[in-house]
């Protein structure tokens, strides 16, 4: 703790310092963000649009965490089958986000389901990686002790499987959501009829930077929140059986 | 208090590959309910093979191998020590218990954990634990599986002196108190001569038993003379060529 306290309040004071030495319509301080964030949240669509992010992020987060870990788990363990598609999943990895965009949108029309599915595709191959690597490296002493036992596979799943998966899981799942919450801005400027990433598109049009800053400040409070109440919380409960990192 | 089961040990041919020699050929071993018999012999001799065998986790042989009034496979399973300790580490101590019994009583499980000297320690994950109270651990789940069939897989290895004799006289202790049926298998012949009352040393391919002692001091008494002795025996087997 300590010197972690006064990271983002430092930034700040950097920025106001910045912004009063070059004062300027496109160059706002963070007391005006703050102020224009306030009149956003009470006046605006700030809360809705935030609300639809929120939303669309997290459907794709829940549906690519399903599916990739399954693929992944199928392909950790299958050799002919990881020998069969470890090349569409590199493929997948590299393929631009954009163009699995605008390829969804030309097929599926600018449509809520388009959005969702290029978020769910360009995530699906990273939760894929993660989930094979972590398969491949499960013990085979702890397979040993539950022959040994004669442990029914449903007791091996729960007790073996799964505590070796965790860890990987919640890895895939830090690196997923932080893919998702960019691109899932990119693709609602690209065509949406709300959400965080559509306002901001409307605020480039006005070159309003103080609206866009206010945005993406409640944008990273979210982020943020999430982070400090959702993820590590869960971190801290499945993984407290490790030793305390030093 | 509980008694072990007999073991009755008729392998007519058992072999990994279908070609090349069988790991065992016609091997007979009758081992007496309630006593602790040591397997000696070189590694890959195949004393592990034959305790998975009685453990009826491998059944994949010609022959029969009977526990008490079943047959291995059949028969509850026995508890099983490991080379390491290798507990799960994401368990408590009694968890890693109930994970393997779990229908034990609370009480039970406690009271293992007491009479392996880790009172207070039953909900301590493994790694907040030391080697040899991970030991203690394994032993204790082994006998909350089945108190009555324990099979001991090189328990001793990899440990320094001190933690072997503690954990081999604690060993005793549980032995002698809970009356099982143990197999222990060892390629030193001084963990035999401490722990068993039996010795059976085997070699070659397909595997022989090349030396049976039992043992007529009890384990308790046997001096350092005897034990010397107890080895010079064991290992006094005409030396037989491999294959």
């Amino acid at each position: 703790m300590g010197l972690e306290i006064l990271s983002l309040p430092l930034l700040l004071v950097i920025w106001q310092v910045l912004a009063m030495a070059f004062p300027s319509r496109l160059f706002p301080t963070p007391i005006a963000v703050a102020v224009e964030l306030w009149d956003l949240t009470l006046h605006g669509k700030l809360l809705v649009d935030l609300g639809k992010t929120l939303l669309r992020a997290i459907t794709a987060f829940v549906i690519a965490m399903v599916i990739g870990v399954a693929i992944g788990i199928a392909l950790g363990r299958v050799r002919w089958a990881d020998r069969l598609f470890s090349s569409w999943v590199v493929v997948g990895l590299n393929l631009p986000a954009i163009v699995i965009a605008i390829a969804l949108y030309i097929w599926l029309g600018l449509t809520e389901t388009a959005l969702i599915v290029a978020v769910v595709l360009n995530k699906i191959p990273l939760v894929i990686v993660n989930i094979r690597e972590g398969v491949r490296s499960f013990s085979r002493d702890y397979d040993e002790l539950a022959a040994a036992f004669r442990m029914p596979l449903g007791r091996r799943l729960r007790l073996i499987f799964v505590p070796q998966l965790m860890p990987f899981v919640l890895a895939a799942a830090r690196t997923g959501l932080s893919l998702i919450w960019k691109i899932v801005l990119v693709f609602e400027v690209l065509g949406s009829d709300g959400g965080v990433g559509f306002r901001v598109s409307v605020f480039f049009q006005f070159f309003d930077i103080t609206g866009l800053l206010a945005y993406t400040v409640a944008f990273i409070l979210v982020v943020l929140a999430f982070e400090y109440l959702v993820m590590r919380p869960i971190e801290r409960r499945v993984l407290r059986w490790r030793p305390a990192q030093v | 208090m509980a008694t072990g089961p007999g073991i009755e040990i008729a392998i007519r041919d058992k072999r990994f590959a279908a070609e090349g020699p069988p790991l065992f050929a016609d091997l007979r071993l009758s081992i007496a309910p309630a006593t602790v018999t040591a397997l000696v012999g070189p590694s890959g001799v195949g004393k592990s093979s034959l305790l998975r065998m009685i453990a009826g986790i491998d059944t994949a042989f010609d022959g029969e191998i009977r526990v008490g009034s079943k047959t291995a496979r059949d028969a509850p399973p026995p508890g099983f020590v490991l080379q390491d300790a290798r507990l799960l580490p994401w368990l408590t101590a009694i968890d890693n218990i109930r994970a393997v019994a779990p229908d034990i009583a609370d009480a039970r499980a406690r009271e293992l954990l007491d009479r392996v000297g880790l009172h207070g320690a039953a909900d301590a994950y493994p790694h907040e634990l030391s080697g040899g109270m991970q030991r203690r651990v394994a032993l204790a789940r082994a006998f909350s599986v089945n108190a009555d069939l324990l099979l001991l897989d090189e328990p001793f290895v990899s440990l320094d002196r001190l933690l072997v004799d503690e954990l081999q006289a604690l060993f005793i202790d549980l032995v002698e108190h809970e009356r099982p049926t143990v197999v222990l298998v060892t390629h030193l012949a001084e963990d035999a001569v401490r722990l068993a009352d039996r010795a059976v040393a085997l070699r070659g391919r397909p595997a022989q038993i090349v030396s049976d002692l039992a043992f007529s001091v009890p384990r308790r008494d046997r001096s350092a003379a005897d034990r010397a002795q107890m080895v010079t025996q064991l290992a006094a087997v005409p030396v037989q060529v491999m294959g």
